[in-house]
């Protein structure tokens, strides 16, 4: 996906690095995600916790998205034992077989949301698409809504939406036109259309990274956009003037897979079990703004309770939420995207 | 090649010399020698070139399911979106082109004119940039044309405007912003080649009576046309498989057809779909610059083999 692309570079050096390694030992696995601080807080949260539980090595990689996976799994050169990639991806490759089937027996997927739990995959974190405003435009009386988001004459100015995730912006679409948030999915995709339609005109720019959304609202090309909560925290924490919450977000599920072709399937297996635990998932709030997938993680303590409120996966937060439904995207990406792109293109 | 045909030549005329039979030999001998040397490059050509383009050709001709299929193609004329990118693609080449050619031509003309030091000075600016990375460089031009960037806030300040204009997130940011990283691609060959041009013909004209303008005109102009074509060949080419800057300065409102691969190749999952974009890009890239060739002439795309 579109906003690992900076990171390209290092993931051909990483490809090189592992290439000119050796074929590890049983006791150590290779694990990919994101990048950035995301991963560096995975890292403090679930990898070297579990690298010390378990007593084995964990190589760190980072992945571009499910393109990476397929390569390695086509190519029958699969570097990775462990890989993190969108749940929509996951539902994808699923459908494409290739990932190794995860042993339930060894993996507790008690917490975590039935809709994230298949056969060879499993949901890891959350990000939330939400609404961020400039409050030195809007004041505190910014778009709350999706709808006023959409509404042109009551909120005048600038505006982005993301190009890239065409299902994320679809999914706020329909919400725009005042679907409830449990009437969402399955998501009515030429309705959705239609409201994207209305709005295009307006839309001063299509972001197509996290990176970019950011900077759009930081130096106020727009007044308002669609973000991911992650990106929005930064922002607030930087001391930009934006103000964003949780109302009508679109939660959108990670998840982590095996590979096909994993040389160390069964101590991956182990650590898979050990990073979606409740203990190891109730650290990942500590470091960064992307929930924990397994909610257990919220009855552990380990979160402080002022914290508990940020954080877009509690079960507070959920309620206000869409959750985004990876199967209805695995069947309907394709058809979808090219849709949309024909729409917002001029 | 030459070696070859002049030796046919030779060996083909009735009246041979007493040593033809030797020449010819000769001649034979060397040719294949000279095979022998370029054989590692054709090799390398082969290996690196030919083979994956035409596995990526290969790639294309198959659907999802793995069956030949002409569906990567037919999706070009079914989605809108494709025909618009590659008609977006072809406007920003155009245009950017055109602008470096308003830029660049009188700025290659200055530097060919000035005393060498002061022009191995100034050609040091052209080049500078080019040690910069792209990315950087589109930064900082966002930086500079964004709502509330340097250009609008200063033109606000002054009077001049007073709502900003809109000059990032758009198409003529990717202009813009494409023009500048581009114009040293211009500039470098033109330069090169008017500093060939020489002087005693400038000089030769205006003692003839031609008054300054009339000796650049006739003379000076169409002598530079080679350099000038073989800038302007570089710089279309680049531009139609650029994608940092049209992506970050388009607001993506801007889609090139190198930015469509990236997306076509996460959204399906076979790699013909991407691969499909590739042979399509590559085919009207040759075609143009086979177009070139014939508009003008040899001299235009060889200019580099020139010197």
């Amino acid at each position: 996906m579109t906003k690992r692309l900076c990171i390209h570079g290092l993931t051909v050096a990483g490809l090189l690095a592992s290439v000119a390694v050796p074929a590890s030992a049983a006791d150590t696995i290779t694990v990919a995600s994101w990048g950035g601080t995301y991963q560096e807080a995975q890292t403090k949260a679930f990898f070297d916790p579990t690298a010390k539980d378990l007593g084995i090595t964990i190589k760190q990689d980072t992945t571009n998205g499910l393109d990476d996976v397929r390569l390695q799994v086509t190519g029958n050169a699969v570097k990775w034992d462990i890989t993190e990639l969108g749940a929509d991806e996951c539902a994808r490759g699923s459908k494409e077989g290739l990932f190794e089937k995860l042993d339930y027996s060894v993996i507790d997927k008690s917490g975590i949301n039935p809709k994230l739990v298949h056969d060879d995959w499993v949901g890891i974190s959350y990000t939330s698409v939400v609404l961020i405003y400039r409050t030195d435009v809007f004041g505190d009386k910014g778009p709350k809504t999706w709808a006023d988001f959409w509404n042109v004459e009551k909120f005048p100015g600038r505006r982005a939406l993301s190009g890239s995730q065409a299902t994320e912006t679809l999914s706020v679409a329909a919400l725009a036109k005042g679907i409830p948030i449990d009437k969402v999915y399955p998501v009515d995709i030429d309705g959705a259309l239609q409201s994207v339609d209305k709005v295009k005109g307006h839309i001063d720019a299509w972001w197509t990274s996290g990176a970019q959304a950011m900077q759009l609202v930081k130096d106020g090309e727009v007044d308002m956009a669609s973000i991911w909560n992650g990106r929005a925290g930064t922002l607030k924490k930087s001391g930009a003037p934006v103000s964003f919450s949780f109302d009508q977000g679109v939660l959108t599920a990670d998840c982590m897979v095996i590979p096909k072709g994993s040389k160390n399937k069964d101590v991956a297996m182990k650590a898979l079990a050990k990073f979606v635990s409740p203990d190891l998932q109730a650290n990942l709030p500590l470091y960064v703004d992307n929930g924990p997938a397994n909610e257990k993680a919220f009855e552990t303590g380990k979160i402080p309770p002022e914290r508990i409120k940020d954080i877009n996966s509690a079960p507070e937060n959920v309620k206000k939420q869409v959750l985004q439904d990876p199967a209805f995207w695995r069947d309907t990406l394709v058809e979808a995207t090219e849709k949309f792109n024909n729409l917002i293109q001029q | 090649m030459s070696i070859v045909s002049a030796s046919l030549d030779h060996a083909g005329r009735p009246d041979r010399a007493l040593n033809a039979d030797a020449l010819a030999a000769d001649a034979r001998r060397e040719s294949r020698g000279l095979l022998a040397l370029l054989s590692p490059g054709l090799f390398l050509v082969f290996a690196v070139i030919i083979v994956p383009i035409g596995w990526l050709f290969w790639l294309s001709l198959f659907d999802e399911t793995g069956q030949l299929s002409a569906a990567n193609y037919a999706r070009f004329f079914e989605q809108a979106s494709y025909i618009k990118t590659f008609v977006t693609t072809f406007k920003v080449a155009f245009i950017v082109t055109g602008a470096c050619v308003l830029f660049g031509y009188p700025l290659a003309y200055m530097l060919s004119q000035l005393p060498r030091r002061a022009a191995s000075i100034c050609l040091i600016f052209v080049i500078l940039p080019f040690w910069t990375s792209v990315l950087v460089r589109t930064y900082a031009w966002l930086v500079i044309l964004q709502r509330k960037g340097l250009v609008n806030s200063w033109l606000i300040d002054l009077g001049v405007i007073g709502q900003p204009l809109p000059l990032a997130n758009n198409f003529s940011g990717v202009v813009i912003g494409m023009t500048h990283i581009m114009l040293p691609f211009l500039v470098l060959p033109l330069y090169a080649s008017m500093k060939t041009i020489d002087v005693d013909c400038l000089r030769a004209g205006m003692n003839l009576g031609a008054s300054p303008a009339a000796t650049f005109r006739q003379i000076f102009f169409p002598l530079s046309l080679p350099g000038l074509a073989s800038g302007v060949v570089i710089v279309f080419v680049l531009c139609l498989g650029f994608f940092v800057t049209p992506a970050l300065m388009g607001g993506g409102k801007v889609i090139m057809w190198a930015m469509r691969m990236e997306q076509t190749t996460s959204l399906y999952s076979n790699w013909g779909a991407g691969a499909a974009l590739g042979v399509v890009l590559l085919g009207f890239t040759l075609a143009l610059l086979g177009l070139f060739q014939w508009l003008l002439g040899a001299r235009a795309t060889g200019v580099w083999s020139q010197r």
